[in-house]
Order: C-alpha cells, then sequence, then structure tokens
C-alpha cells in the first residue's frame, strides 16, 4: 500500500510543473520551479583529509528541474562536493539546506528520506549478487514473499525505459555483467521508485563505461527527468555532453568554484579555458606520421571470428579498438595477453606486453600499496640491484612519473587510495609506460579522466608510439580513435572493420557496430 | 616521541608487548624465580612455532582461503622420514636433514597441484592431503617411536649463554624471510596477488608459479621442523606436529599478518610465538588445568582477529 501511495504522490509532484487548470497548483509549481527553494544548497563547505584541502569553501545549489553540469579536472574536489550533497562525506565547516530548511544531521538516510540519491563514480553493485537483488538493497520495502520477483520487475521496466534493447535479465549475477552493463544497471537502479522520493539525482561519470549509443540513450532519459520536474547533476568529462544536457554548468578547479553560469553561456574553448590546464595542447592528432611497416608486433585472429579479418599491429603503431562496448574488444586483449605468456593459437606475440586497466578496482589496484608499490609492480625485475629491489630505484620511477604523467600528490610513498580516481589511473598509465613492455594494451583507460589528464596522455602515447612502442587501445570515446593509426569495429565478438586513418569517422563506425557481421 | 608513535603502529609490536606483559605477570607470581630460565625455554619452543608460522604466513597471505592446514601431518612424516633415515648414526645427519626438507617440499607441492589441477579449494585439499599423509607415516613409522642420533640430540637442545643456538639460526633465517618478503621479487608477488590476484595476473605477476613456490616452501618448512622436533624431543611420533595445527595459524594472526591476504610481516611470528608459549607456561605456573588454557587461547586468537579486523581501508 504505502508503495502505491508513495508512487502516486511521486507522480503528482513530478507533474507539479505542468499542471495549469488548478490556479493553486500553478502557483506552488512556479514557485518550485522558479528555484526560489533549492533541493539542496550548500554554503561555504570545507574538507580537509589531513594536510591536502579536497574543497575550500564551496556554495554550491540546485534548483528543481534542472539539470546542473559539474566539471573540472581529477582532484578539483567534484567528487568530495557529491559525496557531501549524498550525506557520505559530512563537511568540516558550511551549511546544508535541503528545501529551505537548514539540515543539522545530514547523512545518507536522511538524503534518501529527502530523495537525494547518487550513483557514484566507483561502481557499487554487489558483485555476487543478481541484479534484482542489488535493486532491492535500496528498497527495504520490497519484503515478503515474492520480494525478488517484484524488484525484478521494478528493475526491468527502469532498464527498458531508459535503455530499450539493453539486453540484460534482472536474474544476471551482477559480477558476471561486463563493466558497461554494470554502469547501466547502476544508473537504472537510482531512477526505481518505491517508498523514498526521487527528487535529485547525482550522476558521477554517468557514462564513462557506455558506448556512444547507449550514452545516448541514458541523456535523452536524463532530458527526459529534468522535464518532469526532477533535478540532477552531471558529472562528466565529457565535456560535449555536459554542454548539450546541463541547464547550468559550475567549473570547479583546486577545490573551489570558479565558475558558474547558464549552460549557453559556455563553449567548449571557455570551458577548457576555465578548467585551467589544458590550454597549451590543441589536437594535433591528425598530424602526419609516418606509416611506414615496421616489424610485426601483434596479430590476433578472435575467438568467435569465421572469416579470414585479423588484427595486424606493427612497431610504432597506436591501434584503436571501436565498436559498442562489451563486443569482444577487452576479450581480445586479455587473449593478448595470455597469449604474451603462454602459446595460443590464432595470436602471435612478439614482445613484452603490459596492460593498462579500464576496471581499475577489479583489474588494476593493488589497496593495500604505495602509489610507489603499485607503479614498481610491473618492472620489479627492473628495479633490482643483485637479488633485492631497490628502494632507491623504485623512489626514482614513481618520482619520475610523477612528473611525467603529474601524479597531484604531496608524497608517492602515500597509499594509492589517498589519489583521486583520475590520479589513480594516471599510475596505471605509469606503471605500464615505465615497464619493458613493447606493447601497451589499454582497456579503456580514460574512464573518469579529465580532459587536461586526457590530452597530456595522448601526447604521451604518440610520443611513446613514435619510439617503437605498440598501443592497442579500446576505447567507448569516439574522439580518442582520432589518435589512432588503424581502427578495427568489434560487432558480437569478431572484427566487422578495418579503417585506416583517412577513412575514420563517427558515422562510418557507428554504421559498422550496427551493420550486419559479414 | 615520534618515534615511539612509529613503533606503535608496526602491527607486530603488539605481539612482543603481550610477550613481555605476560612474563612479567608470571614473574611477579614466582616472586622473581625462573626469570632468566623461562625466556630459555620460551626461546626453544617458540622455534618450532616460528619455523612452521613463516611458511604458513606466505601461504595465509596468497589471499582469502589460502591455507595450509596439512602442517601437523607433514611434520608427523618428515620427522619419522627424518629419524629413519638418521638411524641413530651422527654421520647421516646431514643426509637425514635433507630427506626432511625433501619429504616436505614434495608434500607442499602435492597440495598445489591438487589445489591447481583438480581446483579444490585448499581448505579441502590440504586437509585431505594431511589424511593421506597421516596414513602413510602410520604405515611407515608402524607407530613406533624412533630415537634421534645423540650427536643431532644434542644439537638441538645446544645452548650458548643460556640462548639456544637453535634459536640464534631461526633469527638468522627469519631475517632472510622478512627480506624476502618486502625487498625480493617472491615476496612482492606474493602480496600482490594476496590484494587483488587477478591485478596481480594483469600486472604481471606469474601467479601460478608464485602460489606453487608459496606451497612448496610451507611444506619443505614443515618437513624441517618435523626433523628437528623429533631431535629435541628426542624421538619422532605420529601426534608430534598436532598442535602445530592451531599454532601455526595463531601467529601469523596475533603477529599483524591480515588473514585477508597481501599485508604480511615476520617479526610479528617471533613475537607472537614468544607470546604463546609464555602464555602456556604463565597458566601452568598459575595451576590453571589444561580445558582453562585452550579456552584461554582460543579466546585470545578471536580477541586478537576482532581487533585486527577493525581497521578498515580510508575510502
Amino acid at each position: 500500500m504505502a508503495t502505491v501511495a508513495a508512487g502516486i504522490a511521486n507522480r503528482i509532484s513530478l507533474s507539479m510543473p505542468k499542471a495549469n487548470t488548478d490556479t493553486r497548483l500553478d502557483g506552488a509549481a512556479k514557485h518550485f520551479g522558479a528555484a526560489n527553494i533549492d533541493i539542496i544548497r550548500l554554503d561555504g563547505a570545507e574538507k580537509h583529509f589531513g594536510a591536502v584541502r579536497a574543497l575550500g569553501g564551496v556554495d554550491f545549489h540546485v534548483g528543481a528541474g534542472e539539470c546542473v553540469g559539474l566539471v573540472g579536472h581529477n582532484g578539483a574536489g567534484k567528487s568530495t562536493l557529491m559525496h557531501m550533497v549524498a550525506g557520505t562525506l559530512v563537511p568540516d565547516s558550511g551549511a546544508i539546506t535541503v528545501r529551505g530548511s537548514a539540515e543539522r544531521d545530514y547523512s545518507v538516510p536522511r538524503a534518501l528520506e529527502l530523495g537525494i540519491r547518487c550513483v557514484f563514480q566507483e561502481l557499487s553493485l554487489c558483485p555476487n549478487l543478481s541484479v534484482a537483488e542489488n535493486t532491492r538493497i535500496n528498497h527495504p520495502s520490497l519484503i515478503g514473499f515474492g520480494w525478488r520477483r517484484k524488484a525484478a520487475e521494478l528493475i526491468a521496466a527502469k532498464l527498458d525505459e531508459i535503455f530499450p534493447d539493453h539486453g540484460i535479465s534482472a536474474s544476471d549475477i551482477a559480477g558476471d555483467l561486463s563493466i558497461g552493463r554494470r554502469q547501466m544497471v547502476e544508473v537504472a537502479r537510482a531512477f526505481t521508485l518505491t517508498e523514498d522520493p526521487l527528487a535529485l539525482v547525482i550522476l558521477d561519470e554517468p557514462t564513462s563505461s557506455l558506448d556512444a549509443h547507449t550514452a545516448g540513450q541514458l541523456l535523452a532519459f536524463v532530458r527526459r527527468f529534468v522535464a518532469s520536474g526532477g533535478s540532477c547533476i552531471l558529472i562528466s568529462h565529457v565535456l560535449g555532453e555536459v554542454l548539450q544536457n546541463a541547464d547550468r554548468i559550475v567549473v570547479m578547479r583546486d577545490g573551489k568554484v570558479v565558475a558558474a553560469d547558464a549552460a549557453s553561456a559556455f563553449d567548449r574553448d571557455r570551458l577548457v579555458a576555465t578548467m585551467g590546464g589544458a590550454e597549451g595542447h590543441q589536437r594535433t592528432a591528425a598530424e602526419t606520421r609516418k606509416a611506414e611497416a615496421g616489424p610485426l608486433r601483434v596479430k590476433a585472429r578472435p575467438a568467435r571470428q569465421q572469416d579470414g579479418k585479423e588484427l595486424v599491429a606493427r612497431a610504432g603503431e597506436i591501434i584503436g579498438l571501436a565498436g559498442l562496448a562489451g563486443h569482444g574488444q577487452t576479450d581480445l586483449l586479455l587473449a593478448i595477453f595470455a597469449a604474451a605468456q603462454r602459446a595460443r593459437t590464432g595470436i602471435e606475440v612478439t614482445a613484452p606486453v603490459a596492460l593498462v586497466a579500464g576496471d581499475r578496482q577489479s583489474d588494476g589496484i593493488f589497496p593495500q600499496w604505495s602509489i610507489a608499490e603499485n607503479i614498481g609492480i610491473r618492472s620489479l625485475a627492473l628495479l633490482r640491484s643483485g637479488l633485492l629491489i631497490s628502494p632507491q630505484r623504485e623512489a626514482e620511477l614513481a618520482d619520475f612519473w610523477k612528473n611525467k604523467i603529474g601524479i597531484r600528490t604531496p608524497d608517492m610513498n602515500n597509499n594509492i587510495y589517498s589519489l583521486s580516481g583520475g590520479n589513480q589511473q594516471k599510475a596505471l598509465f605509469a606503471r605500464a609506460l615505465g615497464s619493458d613492455a613493447g606493447i601497451v594494451l589499454m582497456d579503456d583507460p580514460m574512464r573518469g579522466v579529465d580532459i587536461g589528464t586526457k590530452l597530456e596522455v595522448y601526447d604521451l602515447v604518440r610520443e611513446e608510439a613514435g619510439r617503437g612502442r605498440t598501443f592497442l587501445w579500446y576505447t567507448t570515446e569516439t574522439e580518442e580513435l582520432d589518435n589512432c593509426d588503424h581502427v578495427y569495429v568489434f560487432k558480437n565478438g569478431r572484427i566487422v572493420a578495418n579503417l585506416g586513418r583517412d577513412e575514420l569517422t563517427e558515422e562510418k563506425i557507428i554504421q559498422s557496430s550496427f551493420g550486419d557481421a559479414a | 616521541m615520534a618515534s615511539l608513535r612509529t613503533m606503535l603502529a608496526k602491527p607486530w609490536i603488539w605481539s612482543f608487548i603481550g610477550a613481555f606483559v605476560v612474563w612479567l605477570a608470571t614473574i611477579a607470581f614466582t616472586g622473581g624465580y625462573g626469570a632468566g630460565g623461562m625466556i630459555t625455554a620460551a626461546l626453544s619452543l617458540a622455534v618450532f612455532t616460528v619455523i612452521v608460522g613463516v611458511g604458513q604466513m606466505f601461504v595465509i597471505t596468497l589471499g582469502p582461503g589460502n591455507v595450509d592446514l596439512s602442517l601437523p601431518a607433514n611434520i608427523g612424516l618428515a620427522s619419522a622420514v627424518a629419524m629413519k633415515v638418521m638411524d641413530g648414526n651422527d654421520a647421516m645427519i646431514a643426509v637425514g636433514l635433507i630427506a626432511a626438507l625433501g619429504c616436505g617440499a614434495a608434500i607442499g607441492a602435492a597440495n598445489y597441484l591438487l589445489i591447481w589441477a583438480l581446483r579444490i579449494p585448499p581448505i579441502i585439499a590440504t586437509l585431505s592431503a594431511s589424511f593421506i599423509i597421516q596414513s602413510i607415516d602410520i604405515s611407515y613409522g608402524r607407530g613406533l617411536q624412533i630415537k634421534p642420533p645423540p650427536g643431532f640430540a644434542d644439537f638441538t637442545n645446544w645452548q650458548i649463554l643460556g640462548i639456544p643456538v637453535l634459536a640464534l639460526l631461526t633469527v638468522v633465517f627469519t631475517v632472510g624471510a622478512a627480506t624476502a618478503l618486502q625487498r625480493m621479487i617472491y615476496g612482492r608477488s606474493v602480496l600482490a596477488i594476496g590484494q587483488n590476484i587477478r591485478a596481480a595476473w594483469l600486472a604481471g605477476v606469474n601467479v601460478g608459479r608464485v602460489r606453487f613456490l608459496t606451497y612448496t616452501l610451507c611444506g619443505a618448512l614443515g618437513g624441517i621442523d618435523g626433523a628437528l622436533l623429533a631431535g629435541y624431543f628426542r624421538g619422532a611420533n605420529v601426534d608430534i606436529g598436532n598442535e602445530y595445527l592451531l599454532a601455526s595459524i595463531a601467529v601469523v594472526v596475533i603477529g599483524g599478518t591480515s588473514v585477508a591476504g597481501g599485508k604480511a610481516n615476520v617479526p610479528g611470528v617471533w613475537g607472537a610465538g614468544l607470546f604463546l608459549v609464555l602464555l602456556l607456561t604463565m597458566l601452568n605456573t598459575f595451576g590453571v588445568s589444561a580445558g582453562v588454557r585452550l579456552v584461554l587461547t582460543g579466546l585470545i586468537i578471536v580477541g586478537v582477529i576482532t581487533a585486527a579486523g577493525g581497521e578498515k581501508a580510508v575510502r
């Protein structure tokens, strides 16, 4: 009963801005719609972690029926700020106001009660539970016989609504899903509705593991949600997404808000300039690089390939792996990685291999270790003097990459988790690039990495390729493919197209991704 | 003051503090009588726990589920093998020790074979292996107590200024083990696997080889421990290793090694080994019955795991 009542109440509240038959309601709607009373407002929020100032006095607010875009470099304080909005972190000082009333003991349960929810960047599904069971975690009201079925219906309906043709079953175990599908479930779950109201959803890098098509579905849904009176905070490093979908954009830098304005007042260049740090970079990807044929490094045929197509990579080449997420790109990278250790049929690898993980929690990070140890693990043999690992050489390697790739930390001996998500990813890049590997496999490694860092890493990749390293680069962001010499498009575990640099366009990739596999 | 704080932050310091407190409590009870002798006895006995404890530590550090439950049976069989090969003859001591080492290493390798080839969880694999080993031991040793050569028995009881020589040698060995853990590729690999086995594989760690080496090393340490125990207690028998099932795991945990894997330290094994022996001595001195002793040992281990499990990673 309670569920139904809450559902009806919510439908009414969501339809309020449109209701114009009843003048009283209309007045109320205007009242809310005009953002006189914000869903949430933070004044002078500050947060320190030890000696590190994560937030230095930030004012931030979200109105009803508004989509706020939040951008800034890694470590600018976006995630910290969102943790405060969601109630997972308490500000050292500053006030939180929800719908005009001050919240003294603001916490996660309180936030949920007020209809404020969050999809964090680090995915939070329990890997051993099914999609339906994971959904139940957020909905304590689903009890009694058949709770699993009710949860399954709830999440399936939402998935159908947001991502038609998603191909996810509510009985799938979360850990068996690809990272992209886990992200879809996570997002859909945040929008499911039972007892608690739904007013504001924080989406922290919601499209980082989604391909262009699925990301488009999600953003269209966000627009519908906002149009029906809901509010949203959208954090993304894909600036185009923010520019097209946000009503208002807030730019953060070094723990402070440096600009906040209507989205229409920004364009890409102004955003990049406001975020700072990346002005010097131009998109030099298209620069002509000599495409002479170097020695063969990798030759691989996907396991499910039926025709003669195969991936060929030579020394000094940057090879892109494209297509919709989860269509066999990661599988092929892992097969190549395994083939470097033990011979496999259909795959030829002629140099040492290193991998940059995209799913860094499960494939990359060693949580007990310092940043330096996390970087050094791939190069232990080179760090030895005699039989022992030299602490001095390990520190040198770490410091070299700290400067080269710009890892933001006072001390490389700090735990890896003292870094923000993007900086952890930089450490994983340093691990691979600092090794002896002639072939670097990149498994969609730019998840949660800001635009400035991305441009730096692109430069680094091209520089390393110029020195003869081979890169195999799976990415869900079409823009990144501009850096590649050659792009293989995948569908259903097979290579369906092989595009040279001059034939490379977004249309062509999408066309191949959806076209019939030959 | 700052150095004191960094000392207190070390996970192994608590086991030494515990050992010291227990020692103080005992000599306070006896009025100072037997303070030195108690340390000598503690060192002699702790050696055997420390040797298998180090092996168990490497295995446990491989990550959740990894544990070697075949150590007691392994120790029993190796003690019989060593004594039979030595055959009461001083000239055969070295050969007997090598035989014990080889026997233990073979058991460790067989354990890993079960785990790897048949994909049996380590707990089940090593436990079932221990039944097979024990049966071999019974039929091999015919349940008889086999005496060590006199030279070997003397060696295991030899002391310099009240410090057992065996304890000194074990200190040298543990320094080596600590170096291997922190400064060698092998140790780093074990720590990496314990934290995240998939990430370790993707970072280029040879996961299979490191796990194989670790189980083999643990088995070999069990083997040498069996031979030394037979020398110290002047005879091999099937039950000689029984108490090392709980003790080997207890010293690892009390010493500050994470049961979840990926975090280990060697000094703590020494501190915890001394602590356990001194605790027994104290309870004996107080005249507590055997049952209460076991209850207290169990409670202490549960307490330590609870206290150690309290610290969580930030974020």
